[in-house]
């Protein structure tokens, strides 16, 4: 248990928790599913406050108490991002099967990347005459294989699941931010 | 002498040629595995049934029962080494649960839930390996072979066939078929063989019934696989007497 | 193999065959020929698979099924141990096959500058046959060479004392065609760089004299003198003769078997090969003997495949022993009748482990079985078998001559006799040294002329790295147990680099058979090499700790239980050599970010800052990381 979050669970001072959140290459679901606490996100907004996440539309990441990664690693944006959170988060959790171990988007893992940009945009069926690989800078790179985010930064806890259901991000927050070391038993703990 | 051993402070009988494995099974205590199946000569190799007996590392499913063992399961130290085991398994190949129709039948999945597996927590090998969807009624997909070779002793001791072999060597271990084209269609596997029912994870799935039971009421959502497999093996073992 | 690879191979054989052809029908006469030879006994499929590889270069899908039809196997279970082995290729690797020796010794020679200069001058890859399938060059484990190399193997012969003049000239007599027998005969020269004797290697004894001792003795008499000797085991386990050859004729079974374990596969041993060289008789007046013991009238010698050079003259040995009436029918005239078979090993470690070996003997992948049951009961075709080391077995013949309590006068009280030594890397007199049991390292390295050492491997790859304080130690079974291998390591070498080498080799040699073993090995190599490229950090040391503590435990066999000794050692003894490799006292990422973008670079023909990515310091040390993007 790390000591930011113990502090803030039995310090006598009532600070809210800071909690950012954000998807990498992940599809929103496990964001989706943390809305699945329905009401129970009015007792958890007692307990924190919310930095970067798509519920507030803060675009980077402050000094936070914890960090929910959804999504694993695909490109260079990616990248930015992850370190920002790791930066400034006392706690990391990767949540959710793409974060764990890449997931769907991991798929193409077995695939060369230069490949599938050639075959996308070049060769594929349907493109128009002329079709480039696009090149814009604001684009960001994708990378050579998509990779969890354990593999790039350092990650404190994992919360496995397609997405995790409500009451697994529920019960694994609740134990976090109560100071205890998080456990799902049978039921919440999926990898599916 | 008493025919019995101490598995976690709990006594087991045994009958004598009996494994620790065998004996805990019957007794409907559970020791995790993957390689182990009643019906199959033991492989030992797998290694997620690691006890600890007499203060030394061994496999249950390999070592006779003898009186008066005192046997370590499901301790601390155990569940952690399963659990790198298991970790060791699912980076070496690609598990990606949530697209495995034999996700929640699982044995490698349920026994990662069991032994509290979070994450892989290695970094992933990502292996290119094939799909073979040659063979009229079975697809196999070998990116989810754990190496367990249930399939091996089920195609060669129940099925007579030897339609599956493991090849390689080391981390290029890999399963083969029995054919010159490394296809299953030009095997003379068939639907109904053993082999079709054995595979723990999802490399021998049958074509058309995937989902036939769907997702969240299947063999491990229902109870966790200590509770599963202990009932379903001693059902097992009452019937082969 | 992929499946992208297996259809180039079927597509690759299909265009250099064509069904039905003339060469087609020569190919497969050639194919019957050997499989008559061996019987079509499936059993003898190493073998086999050997010899059909040096006719057809290479073991295709129809041989296989040819193969598999001859000696009616499934055919999944020929194509399993054609690739278990290091030397059976199921894809085209060129007329011809160059593989280096890739112990550590052979790198300290190196070994690595001559591999390149030799790819550099056939335009190739390592591991690639060249684009017109003349050659393809690669590694391999050490091949038993460690006291003259750099060494390498030409299409399975050995080569030693490499150097840029001999490499220059290969490349041309390759590119020429020129057939290896007809290279330069000094190349395949291989010394027995002797440098101490003691009992063993003076025995003055006649070929068949200690055999005819033993016949003397009587079976009973023969097994009282073992057992007052006190002969351990020479492979490096250390288990007592008596027992294990008493255990072996008291058990149940329609044939006793001896094998003679010549798989001499530890990184850094090579006496084996000498004593196979130089003191055969002694060997097979040893094997003859354990026959004698055990009630044995078939042995085997196990000859790893790195020493094939050798199988001719062996062969020949042999059939001299059985004209001479040492070997075969009626020995010595005295009713005893014992012959030996030799078999030729296909590049595998593993097949030291005897049963294993066993396994490998009976046509199959070399797997070690499951313990009990143990070969002196469920051995060779799950007859009663023991299977020795080749220095136990010589060492048999001279106590059948000198007796037991001659012997245990020989060393120290538990560790009985001598101890041949391949003593090898930075000392002045590399070669076989034998020694009375009791010597200290300290002894041993005066004797061989190392200097300023900083670190001494005692079992190979497989056992303890000993730092220089611990040099007053003593080679015995209760101290400093060894099967043979001495590598010496002065003050200039890197131990992080050795410990990488070991790494490599175990995950190489693992047969996957046990998950700790096939993953971690995989694991451990994985961690090693990320230190390599610059990108460890003490988490990656944690794991290797973590590794060894699963491994040395939950392992199958010998190899996954002692293939982390050495790295835990050396992270103990020698933590610099590992710390200087850590890019970050933080988390490091395996992978190099940056270049993970390269094949998106190259696609989009960008280069600009976006196109990059620095490393986590330099990220953190930065401006904000997402401000960074232009």
């Amino acid at each position: 248990m790390s000591t930011a979050t113990q502090d803030a669970a039995v310090g006598t001072t009532p600070r809210k928790l800071k909690v950012a959140t954000v998807s990498l290459a992940g599809c929103f679901g496990c964001h989706m599913s943390f809305l699945d606490i329905d009401e129970r996100i009015l007792p958890l907004l007692e307990l924190v406050e919310f930095d970067r996440s798509p519920i507030t539309d803060i675009k980077h990441c402050g000094a936070c108490d914890i960090g929910l990664i959804e999504g694993g690693v695909c490109n260079a944006e990616n990248v930015h991002v992850l370190r920002e959170f790791r930066a400034n988060c006392k706690v990391l959790i990767a949540l959710g099967a793409c974060a764990v171990n890449g997931g769907l988007p991991a798929q193409r893992n077995h695939l060369q990347i230069a490949d599938i940009l050639q075959q996308v945009y070049r060769t594929g069926h349907g493109l128009a005459e002329g079709s480039q690989i696009p090149n814009d800078p604001e684009l960001p790179l994708p990378l050579n294989q998509v990779h969890p985010v354990h593999e790039v930064v350092k990650i404190d806890y994992f919360l496995p699941g397609c997405p995790p259901s409500g009451d697994a991000i529920w019960v694994f927050l609740t134990q976090l931010i109560e100071g205890r070391e998080p456990a799902l038993g049978h039921g919440l703990l999926h990898y599916d | 002498m008493n025919n019995s051993f101490l598995l976690d402070g709990e006594d087991v009988p045994f009958t004598p040629g009996q494994t620790v494995m065998q004996a805990a099974a019957a007794a409907g205590k559970y020791i995790p595995h993957l390689c182990w199946h009643p019906d199959f000569t033991a492989h030992g190799s797998c290694k997620l049934c690691t006890v600890k007996i007499g203060g030394r590392f061994a496999t249950a499913c390999t070592t006779r029962a003898a009186a008066g063992q005192e046997v370590d399961n499901r301790t601390e130290e155990l569940t952690a080494k399963r659990r790198t085991l298991l970790q060791l398994l699912f980076v070496e190949g690609n598990h990606f649960c949530p697209s495995c129709e034999k996700s929640g039948n699982c044995v490698l999945q349920a026994t990662a839930y069991e032994m509290g597996m979070l994450s892989p927590h290695f970094d992933h090998f990502y292996p290119d390996r094939a799909v073979d969807a040659s063979h009229p009624d079975v697809l196999l997909d070998f990116n989810r072979c754990i190496m367990c070779e249930l399939c091996v002793r089920a195609s060669r001791e129940v099925d007579g066939k030897d339609v599956f072999a493991l090849s390689g060597r080391g981390a290029k271990s890999h399963l083969i078929v029995n054919s010159e084209s490394g296809r299953l269609a030009d095997t003379d596997f068939a639907v109904t063989d053993r082999a079709a029912e054995v595979c723990p994870v999802g490399v021998i799935l049958k074509k058309r019934v995937g989902f036939t039971v769907p997702i969240g009421q299947r063999d491990y959502d229902e109870k966790p696989i200590s509770e599963k497999a202990v009932g379903k093996v001693a059902d097992g073992v009452k019937e082969t007497g | 193999m992929s499946q992208r690879g297996k259809m180039a191979v079927k597509s690759m054989h299909d265009s250099l065959r064509i069904p039905g052809s003339q060469e087609d029908s020569v190919a497969a006469a050639k194919i019957a020929t050997i499989l008559d030879r061996h019987g079509r006994d499936g059993t003898r499929l190493v073998q086999i698979l050997r010899e059909v590889q040096d006719v057809e270069g290479w073991l295709s899908p129809a041989t296989l099924s040819a193969i598999a039809e001859g000696i009616g196997w499934p055919r999944a279970q020929v194509e399993s141990t054609a690739n278990f082995y290091s030397f059976f290729h199921t894809r085209p690797l060129g007329e011809y096959r160059v593989l280096f020796s890739d112990n550590i010794t052979d790198r300290m020679l190196g070994n690595q500058d001559l591999m390149r200069s030799l790819c550099h001058k056939l335009w190739l890859e390592p591991g690639q046959a060249s684009e017109d399938g003349l050659v393809s060059v690669d590694t391999t484990s050490c091949t038993g060479m460690c006291d003259q190399g750099p060494a390498l193997l030409a299409n399975y012969r050995t080569i030693t004392r490499l150097t840029p003049e001999r490499i220059d000239e290969m490349a041309h007599l390759i590119r020429r065609r020129v057939p290896v027998g007809d290279w330069p005969s000094d190349w395949f020269h291989v010394e027995d760089n002797i440098r101490r004797r003691d009992v063993l290697l003076d025995h003055g004894l006649a070929p068949g004299e200690a055999l005819a001792a033993a016949l003397d003795r009587g079976p009973a008499g023969l097994l009282g003198q073992i057992e007052r000797s006190a002969l351990r085991g020479r492979g490096g386990a250390g288990f007592g003769s008596d027992i294990k050859w008493r255990s072996c004729r008291d058990a149940w079974g329609d044939a006793h078997y001896v094998i003679c374990n010549a798989d001499e596969g530890e990184p850094g041993t090579f006496k084996d090969r000498v004593l196979l060289s130089s003191y055969f008789d002694m060997v097979v007046d040893g094997m003859c003997i354990a026959g004698f013991a055990i009630g044995a009238s078939k042995g085997f010698i196990y000859l790893r495949g790195e020493y094939r050079y050798l199988l001719d003259r062996l062969e020949t040995r042999l059939a001299q022993r059985r004209e001479a009436g040492l070997l075969g029918r009626n020995i010595l005239g005295r009713g005893f009748t014992f012959d030996i078979e030799i078999h030729l090993g296909a590049g595998a470690y593993i097949c030291g482990e005897e049963s294993a070996l066993i396994e490998s003997l009976e046509g199959k992948p070399g797997k070690p079985r499951i313990r009990p049951p143990f070969p002196v009961t469920h051995g060779y075709l799950g007859q009663p078998t023991t299977v020795n080391n080749v220095e136990t077995l010589a060492l048999a013949a001279l106590i059948a001559v000198k007796g037991g309590e001659w012997f245990r006068a020989i060393g120290t009280p538990a560790s009985t006799g001598t101890k041949l030594l391949s003593v090898s890397g930075d000392v002045e007199r590399p070669g076989i040294y034998e020694f009375p049991f009791g010597v200290t390292v300290a002894e041993v390295l005066a004797a061989a002329g190392a200097n300023d050492t900083q670190a001494v491997t005692t079992a190979g790859a497989a056992g303890s790295c000993l730092a220089a304080d611990e040099f007053g130690r003593h080679i015995a079974f209760e101290d400093v147990p060894t099967g043979g291998s001495i590598m010496v390591f002065d003050r200039s070498r890197d131990m992080f680099e050795v410990a990488r080498n070991f790494a490599h080799f175990f995950a190489h040699e693992s047969c996957g058979f046990c998950t700790p073993c096939r993953v971690g090995t995989a694991v451990n190599a994985r961690l090693l090499d990320k230190l390599a490229n610059d990108h460890g950090s003490p988490y990656d040391l944690d794991e290797m700790e973590k590794m060894h503590r699963l491994m040395q435990g939950a392992s199958h066999c010998g190899l996954g239980n002692t293939a982390t000794i050495a790295l835990r050692d050396m992270l103990a003894k020698f933590r610099p050599a590992f710390d200087r490799r850590l890019h970050s006292p933080d988390y490091e990422p395996g992978f190099d970010l940056d270049a993970a973008l390269s094949q998106a670079r190259r696609m989009t023909g960008r280069d600009d800052p976006g196109a990059h990515l620095t490393d986590n310091l330099s990220a953190q040390a930065g401006e904000h990381p997402s401000e960074a993007q232009p």
